[in-house]
């Protein structure tokens, strides 16, 4: 007689999270990950589906997510974490920060007759299992001699010289800021994805032989012309990190910062920890976070951590449009935030000391849907109110970086300031590859990492085609 | 890391600095500025260059120390390191044969005035100085600008030497045909030597550091208002025509930290020790 087959569970082994209400005063982590057990519980749910499975085909980077499921099955955590790193060099951050629910997840066959298998969460569990043990030190390739130079230590950049650096490149890393991780580091907040994490994962990189220079701004210190004559190839995932301002009246007033601004005081410079860390931050006691992105979501919950008594997300379309990662409006709302749909700032009001006291906003109605996809929002004449606050945060978008392509003659770029690639990452100068916001304008994570690793692969192919020539 | 391979003090608690820096120098030009870290949680704090040596690979800042962070950069000695020294930013400064230039310096931007008024001596203009400081015993520079200024004013706010405050500069403006006009110095001289040449139409170029980050364009600080326009002083500047810059706006936002960077001074005087 066979074994009647054990039922599979429908609802998803829940992941413990700090209480709302301890969380909303500290800036440790919200979401605790999987223990062992949690795990492997979670990882019996999957079905299994056969190679190449619907999950996978969601991932930007190919993760075998079916493989390492399995493994974590069989309790071989080590061999599952391995076969994440065949394709992703950064899986604790991936685990933490993907929109899931729209790319792998989206597609898990279980979701149809209940919850998907939480694939980011079992990733985040096996990345967390070897981080804790030390990291399995990567064999290095025999070096081929030959060098390609990445600008910017952000997702794409990172990706790009760490599959570089496996097929045995010399990978020389140079970034702007003081730290590497880019985005990881300066802009995703330390409750959502903890810095000692991305120190780990940017070391595990260093271990794999990529050299990662700080302090190094490319066309101030170096021109993209001069480094092509010490190196082979060069790729650009210098990102998307120049703030949107809305251009209305009183923008400037103190008080009034941009997200960029406000999550580098308080996460590359820990200005949650002032005076112990050098840099302060300024949060009053009404906060308006204005749009309705991630970066919107991360200011928000920052400033209520950092003692704001009412802080409120002010959004000109409405909870359906927001491009916010699920869970974490989610946990958002559970600390209290206020959402105000349908409204945007017309002008900021300030006080004789030059400081923001108030603001006026219009109510919004949708339309039809824009360019986005998404239905555009049109102001409702003479709906304008006012609204006291002290602090304001604009949470409207980032733009490319232009200090390249302000410096790199021949390199086209749109009108929108990104770099213009082929399907490979190729820019319109040879040896010249780009990928990551600075050719998407900005986008996720992943996605950034899915370009870096694509231009890797293109690179390593132009090179070894120019050898043979 | 990168060595301090001089330091020297010019006035009390204003100190020169020649950083070994071999790849900013090599790139430096006159009007850009540096942003270093003192220590592992320190503040990134821009500095106006006041010299590059290729040849040394070194490039020099003058700090005057009115906070924590200066008092900090302050405290090091030749030999020691910093973490942190991330430059040339800015756009350099717009050097070529004007004329007569009249460079006006005050405080420690007399410093980095130095350096541009090199350049206009050496681009073929004649150049009028002046050193400004709040008193005499202030004074930095002073006989560096003379050596590369055709003529050289002084001046301080309390007459102890020279001229007493830049109400001279009226009769100089009258008497004179310059044609074009450098302030570097606190956000007061600037206005005040803007106000002057407005009547007479000259080119009047002011430097501005305001609150900065990152000082590449990402935070958005650095926000100035000119010509009705938003700019950032990091990347649009440091330079910009001192008839346009809304002065009023960006005093308000200099003193946007001031309580806290009170708080963070004391702080570091009663031994709190950092993260």
């Amino acid at each position: 007689m066979s074994k009647p087959k054990p039922k599979i569970k429908k609802e998803v082994v829940p992941v413990p999270k700090q209480d709302p209400k301890e969380r909303t005063h500290n800036f440790n982590e919200v979401a605790l990950g999987y223990a062992e057990e949690q795990a492997v519980a979670e990882a019996e749910r999957c079905l299994q589906c056969a190679y190449p499975s619907p999950c996978i085909k969601g991932c930007p980077v190919e993760v075998d997510i079916t493989a390492f499921i399995k493994l974590i099955r069989e309790r071989k955590f080590d061999e599952a974490i391995r076969k994440v790193k065949e394709k992703n060099s950064l899986p604790a951050i991936c685990g933490r920060v993907c929109p899931q629910e729209v790319q792998c997840q989206a597609n898990c066959v279980m979701g149809k007759i209940g919850d998907p298998v939480s694939i980011g969460r079992l990733e985040r569990f096996v990345a967390d299992w070897e981080r804790e043990r030390g990291y399995e030190t990567p064999q290095t390739p025999a070096a081929i001699g030959k060098r390609v130079a990445v600008m910017g230590a952000g997702p794409a950049g990172l990706t790009a010289a760490a599959d570089l650096a496996k097929l045995g490149y010399e990978v020389v890393v140079f970034e702007a800021l003081h730290k590497p991780g880019g985005v990881l580091i300066y802009g995703i907040p330390e409750f959502r994805l903890p810095k000692k994490i991305v120190e780990s994962e940017a070391e595990y990189i260093e271990k794999l032989g990529v050299e990662i220079k700080v302090n190094a701004m490319i066309g101030k210190l170096y021109t993209i012309e001069e480094l092509l004559e010490q190196f082979d190839a060069v790729f650009i995932g210098t990102g998307a990190g120049l703030p949107r301002f809305m251009r209305i009246p009183g923008e400037n007033l103190c008080g009034i910062y941009s997200a960029n601004e406000f999550l580098i005081r308080v996460n590359l410079m820990k200005a949650y920890s002032f005076p112990r860390a050098d840099t302060p931050v300024f949060v009053g006691e009404k906060v308006a976070v204005i749009g309705g992105g991630n970066t919107a979501m991360d200011s928000t919950r920052c400033a209520l951590r950092l003692g704001a008594k009412e802080v409120k997300i002010v959004y000109r379309r409405s909870r359906e449009e927001m491009p916010t990662r699920a869970e974490e409006v989610e946990n958002a709302e559970e600390e209290g935030i206020i959402l105000e749909f349908l409204t945007n700032p017309t002008r900021f009001l300030g006080n004789e000391r030059g400081w923001v006291k108030a603001m006026e906003c219009i109510r919004m109605r949708l339309g039809e849907p824009d360019a986005s996809g998404r239905r555009r929002p049109i102001p409702i004449e003479g709906s304008e109110f006012t609204t006291d606050v002290d602090t304001v945060i604009m949470a409207i978008g980032r733009t490319p970086n232009p200090i390249i392509q302000q410096t790199t003659e021949g390199l086209e770029v749109t009108k929108w300031g990104t770099i213009v690639v082929d399907e490979n990452g190729k820019t319109s100068i040879e040896g010249v590859y780009a990928g990551g916001d600075i050719v998407t304008g900005q986008a996720t994570v992943i996605s950034a990492m899915g370009a870096g690793k694509k231009a890797a692969k293109a690179i390593h192919q132009y090179l070894m085609k120019k050898h043979t020539k | 890391m990168y060595k301090i391979v001089t330091k020297r003090e010019l006035v009390p608690r204003t100190n020169l600095f020649e950083f070994s820096a071999k790849e900013i120098a090599a790139k430096t030009k006159p009007g850009q500025f540096v942003i270093l870290r003192v220590n592992e949680y320190g503040e990134r704090v821009p500095l106006t260059i006041a010299g590059a040596n290729v040849e040394k690979g070194t490039i020099t800042v003058v700090c005057h120390e009115v906070g924590k962070s200066t008092k900090q950069l302050g405290s090091l000695e030749e030999g020691d390191y910093i973490p942190d020294l991330l430059g040339p930013l800015g756009k350099p400064a717009e050097i070529e044969e004007f004329g007569t230039v009249l460079c006006v310096g005050g405080g420690v931007m007399v410093a980095p005035l130095h350096f541009q008024v090199k350049g206009f001596h050496e681009a073929g203009n004649r150049v009028i100085g002046v050193v400004g400081a709040r008193t005499e015993s202030h004074l930095i520079f002073e006989d560096e600008m003379r050596e590369v200024c055709d003529e050289l004013y002084v001046a301080t706010d309390d007459g102890t030497k020279g001229y007493k405050g830049l109400d001279f500069l009226k009769d100089l403006l009258k008497e004179k045909k310059i044609n074009r006009v450098i302030v570097m110095g606190p956000i007061v001289t600037m206005k005040t030597v803007s106000e002057l040449t407005r009547p007479h139409g000259i080119p009047t170029i002011v430097n501005l550091i305001p609150i900065m980050v990152d000082g590449m364009g990402m935070c958005g600080a650095c926000r100035v208002t000119v010509g009705g326009k938003t700019m950032f002083a990091c990347v649009d500047g440091p330079d910009f025509d001192g008839h346009q810059v809304d002065f009023e706006e960006l005093m308000a936002r200099l003193k946007m930290y001031t309580s806290q960077e009170k708080l963070a001074f004391v702080f570091h005087e009663e031994g709190g020790r950092s993260l």
